[in-house]
């Protein structure tokens, strides 16, 4: 007898439904031992909606033939040495800061997703876990592909992976990503999958890619096309899992809120870097970091927590505050960048004139007042032959580890100081929401390696910033320090004729 | 609760407890409204140093490149420790001073505000 075609609806019943048995001789509870102490209740896995009907056969066709297409392009860059067609060699700043700081998160996120794919007790929300995280795996495959070629011809790329688990600005990501995978599997769908993925990801990875079409960045920007369709199966995901979380049992309202409380503030704090790099690193800018809060979070994100209100999940309390620091964010950003660029695996600049210009246009509340003079003083000083690098090492917040640089809500010049005592010991917070997030779980942050006490505890290559910077493998007088002069200026010059 | 964890008992070590600085303990030193600096840094200084030395040599070291540093009269600086008003008597040591560790200290200098009076 000849093998029978399978219609497309068996096909998938087969391939998704149906990968599950009954289990008559292992109990159930042992083999998924984290679904049930993180509060949540499920009551029938079977109301699980297929975030997307796709079946592991055709995953793999599709993807097999998007890396074609994707490698062709990056041959062809390659080739035509694309790298000489950015508007800029300042601009390669922003895809280093990309690969030091969002690629790594890539694998995380593929690490926490094989976690649910397994943990998870149903199989629908099982295999799609898993093919997201078999996506991720790809992601930072393919962009460590695409900055490869970047990496021959500028400073700052070759040691990104060792750098993730060492530099001070890397830890933000790196334990942003640790906190949630070592939650249990439906606090990290709750973070990952629908706050990042679903109601974050547009302001991470648009800015990027937007920047690098603005910019001339064809590789970068062909990775981000390769990536779309696996972006939107995630958010299809990501929206799924919260629906089905607050369908299931009404005592899982609470507990969701809770987890969208701590990740979308979590993930706004990372968002940070984002911001600096829109509104400082790239040479030919698109669209300022308000601009696309205003869009993708303000209007976008309100429209969704409307549609969840019929559950009882509302907007966090804190998105006042970020409406407030939406006018400052980049701006103290890049600030502390520029002042501590020493220890950094990319360069930072001063505004030029014009740029300046277009800060106060997009910024008219806040960028003449509070930061042109910051950039008036540091190119006074570099007149003077003193470009300002700030001595010593910066106060961190103790749960998103960035340096305690924002200032208080009402007082934009003002620095703001949290802090709480837990066990006798004193803790840091650079915001009332990082406070909470501690406060709440004050045994998961107290251990954090924070990279400036571990430096100042000898564990960073021993004393000195010499030995921190070795220890970093960073390219001393290359990798760091100011644009201006540096050898990724110099050879640039050179490639354009400019003396 | 203070972590959501298998383990009811799962605690988390302190890593920046006293104990693992040689000796030192750390103390957070900020300016306010002088934002050259981007936030307060850690210094790790001995508990037996008295505040008169804090100010001959830490205080250099952290702001000196600061327009307005030589400008601060020390004698009439403000000063807070830990979120409190603080008058610090410059002979006696950090420890006698409760300034411990983990301890935020903060210079106020109303007079002084900063480059072209932009707090900066
Ligand atoms: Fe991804
Ligand atoms: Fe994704
Ligand atoms: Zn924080």
């Amino acid at each position: 007898m000849s093998p029978t075609k399978l219609n497309l609806k068996d096909k998938y019943k087969l391939l998704t439904r149906d990968l599950d048995w009954e289990f008559s001789y292992e109990d159930r509870q042992e083999a998924f031992p984290y679904e049930e102490f993180e509060g949540i209740k499920i009551t029938d896995w079977d109301k699980w909606e297929d975030p997307f009907r796709l079946t592991m056969d055709a995953y793999w066709k599709y993807q097999a033939e998007k890396e074609k297409k994707l490698y062709a392009i990056y041959d062809a860059f390659s080739q035509n040495n694309g790298h000489t067609n950015v508007t800029d060699a300042r601009y390669v700043n922003a895809i280093k800061l990309f690969l030091t700081g969002v690629s790594p998160g890539e694998h995380a996120a593929h690490l926490g997703f094989a976690f649910t794919g397994r943990q998870m007790g149903g199989i629908g929300a099982r295999v799609a876990a898993q093919m997201q995280s078999i996506d991720e795996l790809r992601h930072i495959q393919t962009q460590i592909h695409a900055m490869s070629h970047y990496n021959k011809f500028f400073d700052g790329f070759d040691e990104f992976n060792h750098m993730h688990d060492r530099v001070w600005y890397l830890s933000v990501p790196k334990s942003f990503f640790e906190d949630a995978r070592t939650a249990g599997p439906f606090e990290f769908m709750v973070a990952i999958g629908f706050s990042f993925e679903y109601v974050l990801t547009n302001l991470l990875f648009v800015p990027f890619m937007s920047g690098a079409a603005y910019n001339g960045d064809m590789a970068t920007v062909t990775f981000g096309f390769s990536a779309q369709s696996d972006e939107a199966r995630h958010m299809t995901l990501g929206l799924e899992i919260i629906k089905f979380l607050l369908e299931q049992h009404e005592d899982n309202v609470p507990i969701v809120q809770k987890w969208l409380d701590k990740w979308l503030w979590r993930g706004y704090r990372l968002l940070t870097l984002v911001a600096m790099m829109m509104d400082y690193m790239l040479p030919q800018k698109f669209m300022s970091w308000q601009e696309a809060w205003e869009l993708y979070f303000e209007d976008a994100g309100g429209a969704l927590f409307k549609d969840l209100e019929r559950y009882g999940i509302k907007m966090p309390d804190y998105t006042e505050t970020i409406k407030q620091e939406k006018e400052h964010l980049s701006h103290q950003a890049w600030w502390t960048f520029y002042q501590y660029t020493h220890a950094a695996a990319f360069h930072t600049w001063t505004p030029s004139s014009d740029e300046m210009d277009w800060l106060s246009e997009k910024y008219p509340n806040t960028f003449d007042k509070y930061y042109r003079p910051r950039w008036e003083l540091a190119a006074e000083m570099e007149a003077k032959g003193e470009r300002f690098y700030t001595t010593g090492l910066p106060q961190l917040c103790q749960t998103c580890q960035i340096p305690m640089m924002f200032t208080e809500v009402d007082d934009p010049s003002q620095v703001a100081y949290r802090e709480s005592v837990y066990n006798d010991e004193r803790f840091h917070f650079c915001s009332d929401p990082c406070k909470s997030i501690f406060d709440n779980e004050p045994e998961k942050y107290v251990h954090a390696w924070l990279p400036v006490h571990q430096i100042l505890q000898g564990n960073c290559g021993g004393g000195g910033l010499d030995k921190v910077i070795e220890y970093y493998h960073l390219d001393n007088g290359a990798a760091n320090l100011e644009f201006e002069g540096s050898p990724d200026a110099e050879r640039w010059k050179q490639w354009k004729g400019v003396a | 609760m203070t972590v959501q964890a298998l383990r009811n008992d799962y605690h988390g070590d302190f890593k920046d407890s006293v104990d693992k600085f040689g000796g030192a303990q750390l103390v957070y030193i900020g300016w306010d409204k002088h934002q050259l600096f981007c936030s307060s840094r850690a210094f790790p200084l001995l508990p037996t140093m008295t505040f008169q030395e804090l100010l001959d040599n830490v205080m250099p070291e952290a702001f000196s490149q600061h327009p307005e540093f030589g400008r601060v009269v020390w004698e009439r600086a403000e000063w807070i420790l830990d979120n409190q008003s603080f008058q610090p008597d410059h002979s006696k040591t950090l420890a006698e001073l409760g300034i411990g560790h983990k301890s935020v200290l903060r210079l106020v200098t109303p007079n002084l505000t900063g480059y072209k009076g932009a707090d900066v």
